[in-house]
């Protein structure tokens, strides 16, 4: 009955020194969650529990802030703060808008990719 | 290797044009991408924070990097009475230097002849952000959190640092409300040095546990 | 943080020094009690303060009364069996009053 995030103690290869510079997006990611939390909407324990509750596969496929959007996003769900409907509808509007933006960059690629 | 951060020119997406991509978008958009996207979005038009709110939160972080602890490893290596009050309470120390870290609680502890400290949190990414910036990956990572409680001394000497086994390796698991940050020992060679050369000294692995100070002239 | 009114079902029951046993349980749901260390004995280093209890923070209630958080600080070589150093080497966590239990 262990979590699969209570890894303390756990076998694991050597720790390789890997590091790198925050991408904007991931930048926004940590911004929400702070922002978010400073208004009452989401406490970092909420947080936590949203990234165990991802699951074992998803959590060592997902980078770390792909796990904290999709917990941010459980959590608002969880308040009432947002609703699927409306998160379903926004991704796929962003969705269509990147797709037709980088076809009238680059008509002759064809389609994006 | 220091850990500072990148100043980005990059902007919060145009208010006007909630849908637009942001500029770093060059590979396909992920899924995450996009869903922060529209969380930020629909989060905007909501009224729960602003886009300025957001550009000024990416800011502040930004501000945030290993110079800032590094400051107070400086002021507690050239003033005892100060050390001794970083020791007391970490957090206090870190205000009477300016040093803004909000609700942090810190503990500085130091290493001495006798003792190493080394810092981690195996449940999930504790870290004093406030004083150091966002953590490095391996930190966060599995290879670190599993090991670094049970075998301190293979994952030290995989970065290099040897500790004589004479001298007490103690590990800190961040679990809880508190952070930490290790004070560590003053290089040799460094007297009469300034506050602002001392602080280049105390590198940020060094305030983890995971290295030791840097040497003059290293 | 502390400064709130006193309720006893909160009120610190260890001191620094005292001997302590972590409660072997393996409870549900966001646990911030490591599993590597349940079951084990330390001695209380400090008391941290009183902080809302995270195990109900976790599904967005108070965690009140706020619960003594401690840190205990372990002999590695008794915390795991192949421990790979020397007997001094200690390693300490911050555990919630609740997880814990007075040491024989």
């Amino acid at each position: 009955m262990r979590s699969h995030h209570d890894m303390g103690g756990l076998e694991a290869g050597p720790v390789t020194p890997a590091e790198h510079d925050y991408a904007p997006w991931e930048k926004r990611v940590d911004a929400l969650m702070m922002l978010l939390s400073a208004r009452g909407h989401l406490k970092v324990d909420e947080l936590r529990r949203n990234v165990e509750a991802l699951g074992p596969e998803a959590y060592d496929k997902m980078s770390y802030y792909e796990r904290w959007i999709a917990s941010i996003t459980a959590t608002l769900l969880q308040r009432g703060i947002l609703s699927s409907d409306e998160i379903g509808r926004r991704v796929a509007a962003v969705e269509a808008q990147y797709a037709a933006e980088q076809a009238d960059a680059a008509p002759a690629k064809g389609t994006a990719p | 290797m220091s850990g500072h951060e990148h100043h980005d020119h990059d902007h919060a997406h145009d208010h006007a044009h909630p849908h637009a991509p942001p500029p770093d978008a060059d590979a396909a958009l992920t899924h995450a991408q996009a869903l922060e996207l529209a969380v930020t979005s629909l989060l905007i038009e909501k009224g729960v924070f602003s886009a300025d709110e957001m550009r000024r939160q990416i800011e502040a972080m930004d501000a945030r990097h290993p110079g800032l602890g590094g400051r107070l490893v400086a002021r507690a290596w050239v003033d005892p009475a100060f050390k001794a009050r970083a020791l007391a309470d970490g957090s206090a120390a870190a205000r009477e230097l300016g040093l803004e870290v909000g609700p942090l609680r810190l503990i500085v502890v130091e290493n001495t002849a006798a003792v190493h400290n080394l810092i981690v949190c195996t449940l999930c990414s504790c870290y004093p952000r406030m004083l150091l910036g966002l953590p490095p990956d391996w930190y966060k990572n599995r290879a670190y959190r599993s090991r670094a409680v049970r075998e301190p001394r293979a994952v030290l000497s995989e970065f290099g640092t040897e500790i004589a086994p004479d001298i007490e390796v103690r590990v800190h698991d961040s679990t809880a409300d508190m952070r930490y940050l290790v004070l560590p020992r003053r290089p040799a060679g460094t007297e009469g040095w300034s506050e602002e050369n001392l602080a280049a000294l105390a590198t940020r692995d060094s305030m983890i546990g995971v290295a030791l100070a840097r040497n003059p002239g290293a | 943080m502390s400064g709130a009114s006193v309720n006893p079902a909160a009120a610190p029951r260890f001191a620094p020094g005292d001997r302590v046993t972590v409660r072997r349980a393996y409870p549900p749901g966001h646990i911030r009690t490591p599993y590597y260390c349940r079951g084990a004995s330390g001695v209380i280093e400090r008391l941290c303060g009183r902080f809302a209890n995270p195990e109900e923070l976790a599904f967005n209630r108070p965690g009140l009364p706020a619960q003594p958080l401690y840190r205990v600080r372990f002999r590695q070589a008794e915390l795991w069996p192949d421990y790979q150093g020397p007997a001094r080497d200690t390693i300490e966590i911050e555990i919630y009053q609740h997880w814990l239990e007075a040491a024989p």
